[in-house]
């Protein structure tokens, strides 16, 4: 076991946190250690929470680590913001919902930007997750703002996924991603005083029941919560029916490990393929040259970019010659 | 990360600067208010930051900023660096810099000021 597997699994909070970093950033050095690291992962428990800004995400998740707590699990959380799309900077503040957790041994807190990330948002979480399982946390929280493709796709790598709306959203039901309604596994109505919060909900169930399939007997049927996160109500009902989809996982798979599920491992490998020739080939094109060359016919007209993609990468994706 | 030490009432200084990181392509972690020096450096190494940038308005820079840096070199983490801003008299910034607080920005340093500094002085990992 090489030096950073063992303070990984030891715990070591300045071990995990520069090997996140180093994630982010796309060091090669990091995957021999995730490698190193991956048996020791399946044990943690991942739930990913995701909404709209401001429906009170990390207020959740700072009430569901008092509880959890209270259980003496324990918690790492991965808490993603966008990264500004001008500027390539991003202010991290979910943390701020959650400091009054930052002295727990038993829980650890990590920041992330949606941009600053190699290969793309999922698989750097993904990696992430794998860490914070291996380092042995019981559960870990993943927090992302669902507006976008990456943020939703994001949370297809937990166990159980919370959706998190206010009342009044209305039409911004309406404009929520379908992609979203189908991921969600159990739906929160947070700021449940509110005005409008049955109306929300009775939108919400309709919506739900048209976006997802069927129910056979059997399937899990996503259940929607009133919850005052900020007033820690709620927040016990949401943990049991996670309990309750967990078991429903266990029975209908045979066990929770990912690595059981083929269709997740499917998801998975598939996204690591392409980043992984992403990453060659266009590195690879850029050192030639070949790749500036071909924007440079594009913007002088002397080709489409079709042509000019097809003579980058056909010539490469010979497989008959060795 | 742009941190608030102690009893400020008020972060507006401290959101400010955190934008201006942002818009210079900083990751800026925010603290929030009332933090002890403790929860501030635990967050700075799970976040693994480059920088901290300490904020106070109500003069508690004297215990607290030396404290930050003490608790930074007992865990190790001393070569994350650490600045100070807000309402910092002239008189006490070279005892400041003599515990290692490596600069200090007062009111009115114009906000590209500090950006440059900050690229020119902290370099990532």
């Amino acid at each position: 076991m090489s030096r950073i597997t063992e303070k990984v699994r030891a715990g070591d909070v300045r071990t995990v946190a520069r090997l996140i970093r180093d994630i982010d950033d796309g060091m090669p050095e990091v995957r021999g250690t995730l490698k190193d690291l991956y048996p020791y992962t399946g044990n943690a428990y991942i739930v990913g929470i995701t909404g709209a800004p401001g429906v009170g995400k990390s207020t959740l998740v700072d009430q569901m680590l008092s509880h959890l707590r209270g259980q003496k699990k324990t918690v790492g959380v991965l808490a993603v913001d966008p990264t500004s799309p001008f500027s390539g900077g991003a202010i991290l503040g979910d943390r701020v919902r959650m400091q009054r957790h930052s002295m727990d041994e038993g829980i650890f807190i990590r920041s992330m930007a949606t941009r600053g990330h190699f290969g793309g948002l999922t698989q750097s979480t993904r990696s992430a997750i794998d860490v914070l399982d291996a380092m042995g946390k019981d559960y870990i929280l993943v927090e992302t703002v669902g507006v976008g493709q990456d943020e939703v796709d994001v949370v297809k790598s937990a166990h159980t996924t919370i959706i998190v709306v206010i009342p009044g959203m209305g039409d911004d039901i309406q404009a929520i991603k379908a992609g979203i309604l189908e991921v969600g596994d159990i739906f929160v109505i947070n700021k449940a005083d509110r005005e409008g919060t049955d109306k929300t909900l009775n939108e919400l169930r309709l919506m739900i029941e048209m976006s997802q399939n069927k129910y056979d007997e059997g399937r899990w049927k996503p259940p929607i919560l009133k919850a005052q996160a900020a007033f820690d109500k709620g927040i016990a009902e949401l943990l049991e029916e996670i309990e309750g989809h967990r078991s429903y996982l266990n029975k209908a798979f045979g066990g929770l490990h990912f690595r059981k599920r083929k269709d997740k491992v499917r998801e998975e490998l598939a996204g690591m393929v392409k980043n992984r020739l992403i990453e060659g080939v266009i590195n690879k094109l850029t050192e030639t040259g070949e790749f500036d060359a071909a924007v440079k016919s594009i913007v002088e007209g002397k080709m489409d970019p079709y042509t000019a993609c097809d003579n980058l990468v056909l010539p490469k994706l010979d497989f008959s010659a060795e | 990360m742009v941190a608030k030490p102690g009893l400020d009432g008020h972060d507006r200084g401290a959101r400010i600067i955190a934008r201006a990181y942002r818009d210079a392509g900083f990751e800026v972690v925010y603290s929030g208010l009332h933090q002890t020096p403790e929860e501030i450096v635990e967050a700075a190494i799970q976040e693994d930051v480059d920088m901290i940038g300490l904020s106070s308005l109500a003069g508690a820079h004297k215990y607290l900023f030396p404290r930050t840096v003490e608790l930074l070199r007992e865990k190790g983490a001393d070569d994350i660096v650490v600045c100070g801003g807000g309402i910092i008299p002239e008189e006490d910034i070279p005892a400041l810099k003599k515990v290692g607080i490596k600069q200090v920005f007062t009111p009115g340093t114009p906000l590209d000021v500090i950006v440059k500094w900050v690229e020119d002085n902290v370099k990532p990992r």
